[in-house]
């Protein structure tokens, strides 16, 4: 594995390896000294050219507490900024010798196609409203941390489908780990096409999140992306949290044992209230939590694992 | 163009009288064609027996001989954009192509939206050589959409324009769109439309809307985006009595329409491009943005119902849309890249490829759909007159059976930003000739004026 662009890419076994690496990575996260000398001389450059606060700080420790060298770049004022093309953008950074490029971009495919310019590994640290494939592991970690195997668990995503990467990544890795998926939007949120879609893989489609939540085991709220939406997608921010958020009484529809999953950051009174953000079943804390243990692996993996056994035995945390 | 690589042929282009013995003349059987002083002195199976003594003798047998494309709907990127074309390379191409006229789209840098505007593009195409370069004016100021150009004053210049285009815009204000259609009528022009409503789509929609855009979390162009335009716009032709063209069809549900409006009796032409009869959307699974282009690719059933129409003439015309750009103008991702592709050299094998190797069209359909139609769409008066005696010699021959692998090294264009590049096509122009003059021959080029 030397890219993580898409969760399309990895099977079911790469990814439970992944998941199951994370559990000794976040061992780490409780010690005094946080540091595995894992990834040594190597250097990772955090490219982010869309603002990003958690994800890149989350990558940025995963890379230093396994002793690679990183770097923090931003799109602005940088070459891109001056009208130089994204290739010889990323080709220029890619000359001067670094391992991996963690990539966050404003538009789909980004990742992609500099992999295909560039020499180092890339991962995809999300991109437009294609993948975050990152943050589906890390959710599928933390799922798995309470609930135990995702295999014939019910998950719920709800809210802005249409503009969220964080959906189309966990759709994949929950289906690849054998999770049943139920999409919950307003029609006008739903991606396009998403009749063919769900046709072929199975996923279920509702409009009645009422209906929904007595039968899950996990129900991820979306952030409503009000920045990306260029109007009318549904009547007003009062109608939506009424229909579509989770409140303090739809909490009491949840079965015991279900837990309630935010990539963040949370658009409190919109999609969910407060009561639930912060309520016992609540795994949003443990989510950015469990991001730094799970990138942690993502980069043994993808820099360590493939240089050799004797460094994968040296990184290993356990 | 060095003298060495210049094909033994160039004797072709001395002006003396030219018989051109056993070519398919134009899906019509076997027969000759005699050239003199530019035009065509006799055509069919006995026009040998009037060649003057002396005439030089061109062997074209297995080779079917169309009368010179004409291209409604080309890109030439001059003036403004010299770095991706010029008048001279876009017409080196065309004539590579098998073109023998183009029209230039207005969306330069100034628009051309003034009489000179128009001459001076005129005048740079003439002077080029290679093909006639016939400007399409802007229908509106600077493409805003607002204010009618000068549209009067573009048909009575020395360009007699007839063709007027916002095309990579679509004139979305009703209002507008419906007093430009009643003001061409009296010089019979005809507005040819960038079918796309606007407000259908985000200003960074790239692609086809549907089940691989909603995958990919690329925003994209539902297709009534267009089909809503065609139908108001043949709606507004029969309105003000106007001929109207609708450029780059691109949907099912527009040929729909189209048809209904023919049936009707509307003044409604319609082209189609050489990549919506062959490539999908599916071809952007890897965001290579050679693949962008505007309109989109669309799903198969899409392309199913473009090759029909286009069959059954409900579709008129095959046009390219070349829209050549350099590297670095498509090295960026994929939202942010320039729209379009090359067409003018492939257009032919491709058309041949996908419609008469398959059976769906002759090459009489051929002569209709990139010749004569386009011509006659155009109002040109020295173009796509048909092989028949008496017209001016602008002839293409091609070479029905000759696999053709393209290589966009090869590409007479400034620009490489060519989606057929490693594909193998059937079918590919042999010569090309203007006026009695060979301007291409198997791809080489050389000056009408040399």
């Amino acid at each position: 594995m030397k890219h993580l662009l898409s969760i399309a890419d990895l099977s079911r076994e790469e990814i439970l390896e992944i998941l199951d690496t994370a559990v000794s990575m976040h061992e780490v996260q409780h010690r005094d000294v946080k540091k595995l000398p894992t990834l040594r001389g190597r250097t990772i450059i955090n490219f982010f050219f869309e603002d990003s606060t958690r994800t890149r700080s989350s990558f940025e420790l995963a890379g230093k507490w396994l002793s690679a060298d990183t770097i923090n770049l931003t799109g602005k004022g940088t070459s891109v900024s001056k009208g130089e093309s994204l290739r010889d953008t990323v080709k220029t950074i890619d000359a001067m010798g670094v391992d991996m490029m963690i990539i966050r971009h404003m538009a789909s495919g980004a990742p992609a196609q500099i992999a295909r310019w560039t020499r180092c590994s890339i991962v995809n640290a999300g991109d437009g409203m294609h993948e975050h494939p990152s943050q589906a592991l890390l959710d599928a970690y933390t799922m798995r941390q309470r609930l135990g195997d995702l295999e014939g668990r019910h998950v719920a995503l709800v809210g802005d489908l249409t503009h969220s990467r964080v959906f189309r990544s966990n759709v994949l890795c929950l289906q690849k780990l054998g999770a049943k998926v139920t999409l919950v939007a307003p029609a006008t949120l739903m991606p396009a096409g998403i009749g063919a879609w769900s046709a072929h893989d199975g996923l279920e489609i509702s409009h009645d999140l009422d209906a929904v939540l007595p039968a899950v085991d996990a129900v991820m709220m979306l952030r409503v992306q009000r920045e990306r939406m260029s109007g009318g997608f549904f009547p007003t921010a009062r109608e939506y949290a009424v229909t579509y958020g989770l409140t303090k009484d739809r909490l009491a529809l949840l079965p015991d044992h279900a837990v309630i999953c935010h990539p963040g950051p949370m658009n409190r009174g919109l999609e969910i209230s407060g009561d639930a953000a912060d309520a016992a079943q609540s795994l949003v804390l443990d989510q950015v939590s469990a991001g730094v243990a799970v990138r942690m692996s993502i980069l043994y993996h993808l820099l360590a694992g493939e240089s050799s056994g004797a460094q994968s035995g040296e990184g290993s945390a356990a | 163009m060095s003298a060495e690589t210049r094909p033994n042929t160039e004797s072709l282009s001395t002006g003396s009288p030219l018989l051109i013995t056993g070519a398919d003349l134009a899906g019509a059987g076997a027969g000759d064609l005699l050239v003199i002083d530019g035009r065509i002195a006799a055509a069919g199976p006995d026009a040998g027996d009037q060649a003057p003594e002396g005439a030089q003798r061109y062997h074209a047998e297995g080779l079917v001989a169309l009368p010179g494309l004409v291209d409604l709907h080309t890109h030439l990127r001059e003036p403004g954009r010299e770095d991706s074309e010029t008048i001279e390379t876009g017409s080196q191409a065309a004539a590579a192509g098998g073109f023998t006229a183009v029209l230039a789209m207005a969306n330069t840098s100034p628009v051309t939206d003034t009489a000179e505007s128009a001459e001076r593009i005129w005048d740079l195409g003439q002077r080029a050589g290679y093909v006639d370069v016939h400007p399409v004016g802007a229908v509106t100021k600077a493409l805003a959409g607002e204010e009618l150009a000068e549209l009067g004053l573009m048909a009575r210049s020395r360009a007699r324009v007839r063709v007027f285009s916002d095309d990579g815009k679509c004139v979305h204000d009703a209002r507008v769109m419906r007093r430009a259609l009643e003001y061409i009528r009296s010089f019979d022009g005809v507005i040819s439309q960038h079918s796309q409503d606007p407000s259908l789509a985000g200003p960074t929609a790239c692609c086809h809307e549907g089940e691989l855009s909603g995958r990919l979390g690329l925003p994209g162009w539902p297709g009534v985006a267009e089909e809503s335009i065609v139908a108001r716009d043949v709606m507004l032709a029969r309105h003000t009595g106007s001929r109207v063209h609708v450029a780059h069809v691109s949907t099912a549900g527009s040929v729909e329409v189209l048809r209904w409006a023919k049936a009707q009796g509307i003044d409604a032409t319609a082209e189609v491009t050489p990549h919506h009869l062959l490539l999908t959307t599916d071809l952007l699974t890897t965001y290579d943005t050679v693949f962008k282009v505007n309109p989109p690719l669309r799903p198969q059933e899409d392309v199913e119902a473009l090759r029909e129409a286009l069959a059954d003439g409900t579709i008129d015309i095959v046009a390219t849309d070349h829209a050549p750009h350099v590297r670095q103008d498509k090295e960026h991702a994929f939202t942010d890249a320039a729209f379009g592709m090359l067409g003018l050299e492939t257009a032919l094998s491709v058309i041949s490829t996908v419609m008469v190797a398959q059976g769906r069209m002759t090459w009489a359909d051929v002569a209709r759909t990139m010749s004569t139609d386009p011509a006659r769409i155009a109002r040109l008066t020295d173009q796509g007159q048909g092989l028949t005696v008496g017209a001016p010699a602008n002839l293409t021959l091609v070479d029905p059976d000759r696999k053709v692998t393209v290589d966009a090294a090869n590409s007479k264009s400034l620009s490489r930003n060519n989606p057929w590049h490693g594909r193998e096509l059937v079918g590919g122009v042999h010569l090309t000739m203007l006026r009695g003059r060979v301007t291409a021959r198997e791809g080489l080029v050389w000056g009408a004026q040399a």
